[in-house]
């Protein structure tokens, strides 16, 4: 594969190289617990909200994972593009709350579900339904953020 | 006190995912977002396993919903793989969505099968 060419420092938990892995990492790795933390419970209060019924679709995680990736394109646009935001910004806000608050194991887990009990054209219709609106609503988000960034 | 276990497990599984994610692409070194992609499969195992026995609820929310949620993560997985296509990286971009995907269905079905049977 080639060399990283300029992902290397857009990656959203803004790795640097050098050093250890923790060193350093004090104040991110609290900033991504505490978003993480505040990220998680609202996906389960939305998930009790808007229960899925056994076998339905599962309209709140389809939601709840394009709206993530949405807000993720447009977050990283405005930390890192346009401006020069506070280091702890992106931990807590991208890698915290918004890593937190989408889920691809509940995904994963729900589709094997759909597959298994032979709701084919359900789980079909989940896995196209996450993957693309994830996918397009990150591009949105990133043009959204340029948009209104003034940047590109 | 359910939301207690899923902020719980969320504060260990966000920082775990990190911390991988770090550690992996310092030794990878390749555009490939090969942290985000190791967790999310990892994630969906152990959600499988959890889910696929009868665990009790308390367990259900800090290891599934807390843990294994705030492990992985689609807001990632999204902007890397629009990231890789703005990159001209257009075959790594499909790779990536397309073989989280397979990787995640595989094994989640493969916990849900560990779960059943072990727990």
């Amino acid at each position: 594969m080639p060399e990283r060419p300029e992902i290397s420092d857009d990656v959203v938990a803004g790795r640097e190289p050098g050093g250890s892995v923790l060193r350093g990492q004090g104040a991110a790795v609290a900033a991504v617990a505490l978003g993480g933390a505040l990220g998680a419970l609202a996906r389960w209060g939305l998930g009790l909200a808007w229960p899925t019924p056994p076998g339905g679709f599962p309209t709140t995680t389809v939601v709840i994972n394009v709206v993530g990736c949405l807000l993720m394109g447009f977050l990283v646009v405005h930390v890192a593009e346009v401006r020069t935001a506070h280091p702890l910004v992106r931990p807590f806000l991208g890698v915290g709350v918004l890593g937190g608050f989408t889920t691809f194991s509940t995904f994963a887990v729900d589709a094997q579900h759909l597959l298994a009990g032979g709701r084919l054209g359900t789980a079909l219709g989940y896995l196209a339904a996450t993957v693309a609106g994830s996918v397009g609503a990150a591009w949105l988000g990133l043009v959204l953020g340029r948009t209104t960034g003034g940047a590109r | 006190m359910t939301g207690l276990w899923v902020a719980l497990g969320a504060a260990l599984g966000a920082p775990t995912r990190y911390l991988v994610d770090r550690a992996l692409q310092r030794t990878h070194g390749t555009s490939f977002p090969w942290g985000t992609f190791t967790v999310n499969v990892v994630a969906s195992l152990v959600l499988g396993i959890v889910l696929g026995g009868a665990a009790p609820s308390a367990v259900v929310a800090a290891m599934g919903t807390g843990y294994c949620g705030g492990l992985s993560t689609w807001s990632t997985l999204g902007y890397e793989t629009v990231r890789l296509a703005e990159a001209g990286e257009r075959a790594h971009s499909l790779f990536n969505v397309v073989m989280s995907t397979f990787a995640g269905l595989g094994a989640a079905s493969l916990g849900l099968a560990i779960g059943g049977f072990a727990l």
